[in-house]
């Protein structure tokens, strides 16, 4: 077994957060529940923000964060309107499963 | 105790984001990923990013996923069910795409970051409130103010959707 | 290697004080509620009661855990743990003393000294409603369930107006460190008046304040608040079908979260451990003038104890001396640093609880709809219009 260092590399970030990001891709693809589907996209977000931070690191620079805000606040406002619209969904259909929400009208 | 804190907090993470994918219940899959942002919101502290941290901690999961998993709790669904015929075809050309996809960035990360950068714990302090409230506040005061308005449409919408018979 | 023993020292220390505290917090409110109520209160187990709480612990301890069918085992179990894990985290943040030396290390009263100590407060408060949510979701009951909603949609609503009132008093420290917003609240204005924010130029918080321990008491699920748990209609909220040391687990966090409540408060508003008026005027000799005066009163009663009572003639005189003891070593020059603010600490934080018991020995409960149409028709806005005035006075009287 290789000896671990004592510092971090700044890829093992990058590579931390490629394999968030396809995790997320992935329940993105193969989950029917709506609302997993929708954790799984705020897990790719939370992927991308990993990066941002990163790189605001390796360049020494607070911008990485300030982008990273901007992605929660619209993070907040796309679970406030895309949770509403899970809540209408059930209420018209009572069913959470994506291949039975196929159509567009009832 | 970099690498080890790194990689703790690694592990955690990507084994709440895999339990995220495989749950079948949404209130397991909801928790997995306040796992994942809580250990993430440890790597942002690792990283210098203290502000970063703990609005990770309130906004995401203190707010978002408080509201996911209000919203599972009042449908009270239960688990997915399992569909009577399974197909295994997907799935059977997923797994080696994902694994690709993982290895392709892999690759990608490995060859185009030079082997020398690395992550020290407190090497950068530029994470913290002052600086933080100082670049928001004056470089990107406009990005700011279109995202009060963008909150400003999501609560109108939000209103409407839940009032309104649909 | 130092800083690791010191600081697992400060640890041990501070987790058995609170845990203590939380225990007798239990007794204090009995006692407080019983004598509001004209009732004496816990009155058998040792003198006045006062081995109460490890009957309690006891009894909790030897019960059975029932763990009733059909509920989601894994988070039945963990929600009360993590409800006891997050009410213990914020109190890290919390000075209790200024720095001193002794026997030549320099440490201070508190256990770290956070830069975002304040957000790491808001942080593991907001998480705290997970613990309830979960708990009453997995019990697999109607009355948990519904104690469980009712918790995490009155902690999302009540936490904006917390959030609102305890920015404006930080616009006036500078810091969101807890350790410097308590310096920066040394001094007194006119040479008498303390320089806390709640009395502080140019702005005194006064409604930040009464804004952010309205709030606290619905964050902390406490009368008139307490819609989570409320026994008339829901038996007991989200812990119904909790018995055991699960139940002593949300129990105590529900009072290791008054305890952190009212820390936060008087360092933010109350000046910490700053003294009352200045120490030129006297105001060193309080703290020994109190606890020696109590230490004399356990005398006189112990003497004039009641025949039925014959356990009192001895503890309420041992107990008296412990007490003088305790009033001497604010004498002691070597301990006066530590002793005299940590008093203050204590004492306002007392009285914080103090007002905790007396609401919920006066207040009737809210209906669920007052309590949301309360939180965002008044005192979001109250709170939004106060950190406005705030922020303005500040602005134009900063230059």
């Amino acid at each position: 077994m290789p000896p671990i260092p004592t510092v971090v590399p700044m890829s093992w970030y990058l590579i931390l957060s490629a394999i968030l990001f396809t995790l997320g891709a992935a329940g993105f693809l193969l989950r029917r529940n709506i609302i997993t589907v929708f954790m799984c996209i705020e897990l790719m977000l939370n992927a991308v923000n990993l990066t941002f931070v990163a790189f605001s690191h390796q360049l020494k620079q607070v911008d990485g964060h300030i982008f990273t805000f901007f992605v929660m606040v619209v993070a907040a406002a796309e679970a406030a309107v895309g949770l509403a619209i899970i809540l209408t969904v059930f209420k018209n259909r009572q069913t959470l499963e994506i291949d039975e929400i196929s159509s567009m009208k009832l | 105790m970099d690498a080890i804190l790194f990689l703790t907090f690694a592990a955690i993470a990507v084994a709440c984001a895999i339990n995220l994918v495989l749950q079948t219940h949404p209130i397991s899959s909801a928790l997995s990923l306040v796992g994942v942002m809580t250990s993430l919101a440890v790597l942002y502290l690792l990283l210098g990013g203290s502000f970063i941290a703990a609005v990770q901690v309130i906004v995401y999961a203190g707010a978002i996923m408080v509201l996911f998993i209000f919203v599972i709790m009042l449908l009270n669904t239960q688990g997915e069910r399992t569909q009577p015929k399974k197909n295994v075809l997907p799935i059977a050309i997923a797994l080696p795409l994902l694994f690709s996809l993982i290895g392709v960035l892999a690759a990608i990360v490995a060859t185009q970051v030079p082997a020398g950068e690395i992550v020290k714990f407190g090497t950068f302090s530029g994470g913290d409130p002052l600086t933080f409230g100082r670049a928001m506040f004056t470089r990107y005061l406009l990005p700011f103010e279109v995202t009060s308005v963008l909150i400003l449409i999501a609560i109108v919408g939000a209103v409407v959707l839940a009032k309104k018979e649909i | 290697m130092n800083f690791y023993i010191i600081s697992l020292v400060k640890a041990g220390i501070t987790a058995g004080v609170l845990l203590t505290f939380c225990a007798y917090l239990v007794w204090i409110e009995r006692k407080v509620l019983a004598h509001i109520q004209l009732r004496p209160g816990p009155y058998r187990v040792g003198p006045h009661g006062l081995l109460q709480p490890l009957s309690d612990l006891i009894k909790l301890m030897t019960k059975e855990g029932v763990i009733p069918a059909n509920v989601h085992t894994f988070f039945y179990l963990f929600a009360p743990f993590l409800a006891v894990a997050l009410a213990l985290i914020s109190i890290v943040v919390i000075p209790f003393g200024p720095e001193f030396s002794i026997l030549g290390v320099t440490t201070g009263l508190g256990l770290t000294d956070l830069n975002i100590g304040i957000l790491l407060v808001l942080a593991v408060s907001s998480l705290g409603v997970y613990a309830i949510a979960l708990g009453g979701w997995a019990s697999n009951s109607k009355y948990s369930l519904m104690g469980g909603l009712r918790s995490a949609a009155q902690m999302i609503s009540y936490e904006l107006p917390m959030a609102l009132a305890i920015v404006s008093p930080l616009l006036l420290l500078n810091t969101l460190n807890f350790r410097e917003m308590v310096v920066g609240q040394e001094g007194f204005a006119l040479g008498f008046i303390p320089r806390w924010t709640i009395f502080a130029a140019p702005v005194p918080q006064v409604f930040s304040f009464i804004i952010f321990m309205i709030a606290v008491f619905a964050e902390t699920n406490r009368v008139p608040f307490d819609l989570p748990e409320a026994e008339t209609e829901l038996v007991a909220g989200f812990h119904t079908e909790y018995s055991s040391l699960m139940f002593a687990a949300f129990f105590t966090a529900e009072y290791a979260n008054i305890i952190t409540v009212c820390c936060v408060a008087t360092a933010l508003f109350l000046g910490g451990w700053q003294p009352l008026w200045p120490a030129a005027y006297g105001s060193n000799f309080v703290p020994p003038l109190i606890i020696g005066l109590a230490g004399l009163m356990l005398l006189y009663h112990g003497s004039q104890a009641l025949k039925s009572r014959r356990w009192d003639r001895f503890s309420f005189p041992a107990i008296g001396v412990i007490f003088l003891g305790l009033a001497g070593l604010f004498f002691v020059p070597v301990l006066q640093p530590v002793l005299i603010p940590f008093f203050w600490f204590a004492s306002k934080l007392l009285v914080l609880i103090f007002v905790f018991i007396w609401v919920r020995g006066t207040l009737p409960r809210f209906r669920y709809d007052q309590l949301m149409k309360f939180a965002w028709t008044f005192l979001f806005p109250a709170a939004l219009i106060n950190l406005l005035i705030t922020g303005l006075v500040v602005a134009l009287t900063s230059q």
